[in-house]
């Protein structure tokens, strides 16, 4: 194994990666410029306003922007006056965003291996858990944000436990991310080879023993794409929890204040867009740092 | 920091009430003081508002920034800020706040559907601002023309002076197809609906700020048809300042929605004599403090213009008017949305509003002085592409 070949992967994988978003950029131009401007519907029953389906999108410029109106929008004051350039305040509150989803990600991650722990130890708590964590996942979020957010307002004023607001947004966001890693957990627990924990067996080695020289490196091919799927949920999380209890701050609560001027000036809702696009990219790829330092344990670990 | 001075005032409140107790134990004679006005005064309040920072509130941000609420004793008042994420009288119910700014058939809404109690202390805007706008070409220019047509609404109880509109036209929801806007006037200028819910102070100014592909220039108003609520059936009253009914009966709660008021009753004069100022306070504040991100200041003048035309009507400062009252009462009743319900089924309890503190705060400020009433002489805004 030499060290240019992986090199020489990287630069085409990175080449292919850029082409991709030149390829989505292409794409919104030619559309933009081939397509109806008010959309193509079918079904419309004339004179009825708003009647009949809409198949293809509208082209104009409030709907989907030129990408240099975009980009030339992220210069431009905020607000107007003498407040400072629209991508200022989209990297501020991108990193109060990150800040909290990172939080949210620690929390969940926590939990979701004690779960996994838990479950793989005994498997009478596998069968009396495994079905409610996969429940939990079907409780729609903005149902369950704002009760967390009560829950932690209550708390808050009762005096004895100070509770921010941002605690609520990262312990929904990780609400989101305890699920991959308790069920990545588990089964990487339960990955090692029979003849390997038979061995173990042999040496007689305890619970302990086993779980850390087998059953933890074992895990890791498993761990990694769980970790980052929980990045990425808890970046989804934080964005939406954010929206639906009303912090400031953060760049889910900015997009949609933006979104509300978007008839007049429609290219700046698209600048906290691209900036939670950027969030989750930095989000996934702190934890793909995680996997560099774990590279002796990734043998077999499907792309991800 | 806030908590151990709140709980330094909770250690001082004990002290002083067992004080008051040992006191009474050794001298029957002495006075009981709950009706002498005998209380610590509230220093500290928080203030609910129902949408974002925008000069439709500049009269509490003028207070703040003028240092009105400082003169009426108070060290510390905040002002939330919503996105709609906040229900104003649901925060006022759960204590989360002490007053809050929301409009009267919402309110209404709640009292009956939870019965909580809430009371209205202050009428701020006397008229309603709600507009229904529609291209000139698509003939909406009245409430009876909804017949058959698309009109947007925000929902959220936003919609109640339409169905109380229609209703008085003897049109009920099944006739018009009811369409939920977002907060952009995309849904009128795409022509996904006939005729688009607006405020004159703030989405009609959005739609005034958009460029009319056929012409190159902004959108003028004679593009559109426009119908005002205020000058229906359907009008009803909107930003008004409640308080908690149970609560206005410790009397430290009563007086400071008396000295409250004071404060704000001169943050609104002063936005009223000073509209540009008053509109650059409430920009900054938006801007810096509350990290929202404003539509432009030359948009937040067009608020400030319009909303002292809903505030300064000729009467004193926050008077509820009864008739424009029972008016609302009567839309509210009146009024059936598509899906067949009513927002009240019957008149609210007596105590849904009070002139009580706001004619105390009046003539507190009367005797100081200060001219609690009036009209606003309206200046001439030019509004610019995206309001900036």
């Amino acid at each position: 194994m030499t060290l240019r070949e992986p090199q020489g992967r990287r630069a085409r994988a990175v080449g292919w990666g850029a082409l991709g978003v030149l390829l989505i950029l292409v794409a919104w131009e030619v559309y933009k410029f081939l397509g109806p401007a008010e959309g193509f519907v079918v079904g419309a029953i004339s004179g009825q306003t708003g009647s009949g389906v809409m198949l293809l999108p509208r082209t104009n410029d409030r709907a989907m922007p030129h990408i240099w109106d975009m980009v030339a929008r992220l210069f431009q004051s905020t607000s107007g006056g003498d407040t400072p350039p629209l991508i200022v305040p989209v990297v501020t509150a991108a990193l109060t965003t990150l800040g909290i989803a990172a939080v949210g990600w620690l929390i969940g991650v926590t939990v979701g291996a004690l779960l996994g722990l838990v479950m793989q130890r005994w498997r009478l708590a596998e069968w009396g858990l495994l079905p409610w964590i996969v429940v939990s996942q079907t409780v729609p979020l903005i149902a369950f944000a704002p009760l967390i957010a009560s829950i932690g307002s209550q708390v808050d004023r009762a005096g004895t436990i100070p509770w921010p607001q941002w605690l609520s947004v990262a312990i929904i966001a990780s609400y989101l991310a305890f699920f991959p890693v308790a069920v990545g957990v588990l089964r990487g627990l339960e990955a090692p080879d029979r003849i390997h924990l038979d061995l173990m067996r042999t040496y007689a080695a305890g619970y302990w023993a086993t779980l850390f020289r087998l059953r933890l490196p074992a895990a890791v091919p498993h761990l990694l794409p769980a970790l980052r799927l929980a990045a990425a949920n808890a970046v989804v999380g934080a964005v939406v929890a954010e929206v639906s209890i009303g912090m400031r701050g953060g760049i889910g609560r900015m997009l949609i204040q933006l979104a509300g001027q978007g008839s007049s000036d429609p290219a700046a809702p698209w600048g906290p867009t691209f900036g939670s696009i950027a969030l989750g990219l930095v989000a996934a790829g702190s934890v793909a740092l995680i996997g560099v330092g774990l590279k002796n344990y990734r043998r077999g670990e499907a792309a991800a | 920091m806030r908590h151990s001075i709140r709980r330094a005032l909770t250690v001082a409140s004990v002290a002083t009430v067992s004080a008051i107790a040992l006191a009474a134990c050794s001298a029957p004679a002495a006075d009981t003081g709950s009706d002498t006005g005998d209380f610590e005064p509230i220093t500290s309040i928080k203030l609910q508002l129902q949408w974002l920072p925008q000069s439709q509130f500049a009269g509490y941000y003028v207070a703040l920034d003028k240092g009105y609420f400082t003169d009426e004793g108070f060290d510390d008042v905040e002002i939330l800020p919503s996105g709609g994420d906040i229900v104003p009288q649901d925060a006022l119910v759960a204590g989360d706040v002490d007053f809050a700014v929301a409009w009267v058939p919402k309110v209404l809404g709640t009292l009956e559907a939870t019965g909580a109690e809430l009371t209205d202390i202050a009428q701020v805007f006397q008229k309603s601002g709600t507009l229904q706008v529609s291209f000139a070409d698509k003939g909406v220019p009245s409430v009876a023309d909804f017949e058959g047509k698309r009109i947007g609404s925000w929902g959220f109880g936003n919609e109640w002076e339409i169905f109380a509109a229609m209703a008085a036209e003897g049109l009920d929801a099944s006739t018009v197809s009811i369409t939920t806007q977002d907060f952009s006037m995309n849904a009128l200028l795409d022509g996904d609906v006939d005729a688009a819910q607006a405020m004159t102070y703030n989405e009609w100014a959005q739609i005034l700020e958009v460029v009319n592909p056929a012409t190159g220039k902004l959108y003028q108003p004679s593009d559109f048809d426009v119908v005002s609520y205020e000058d229906t059936e359907g009008a009803m009253l909107q930003d008004a300042i409640w308080a908690d009914t149970a609560r206005l009966d410790d009397p430290a709660y009563a007086d400071a929605a008396v000295r409250f008021l004071k404060a704000v009753t001169k943050g609104w004069i002063y936005a009223r004599d000073n509209p540009e100022e008053a509109a650059d306070i409430t920009y900054q504040a938006a801007i810096s403090a509350e990290a929202a991100f404003p539509v432009g200041p030359v948009h937040q003048l067009w608020q400030m213009n319009e909303v002292n035309k809903l505030i300064w009507t000729g009467g004193d400062f926050g008077i509820v008017d009864k008739a424009a009252w029972d008016k609302t009462v009567k839309g509210a009743l009146a009024a059936v949305n598509q899906d067949g319900l009513n927002l009240i089924t019957a008149e609210p309890a007596a105590s849904a509003y009070s002139n009580t503190y706001i004619q105390k705060a009046l003539d507190e400020l009367a005797a100081e002085g200060v001219v609690v009433n009036g009209d606003y002489t309206p200046i001439d805004v030019t509004l610019t592409e995206g309001g900036q």
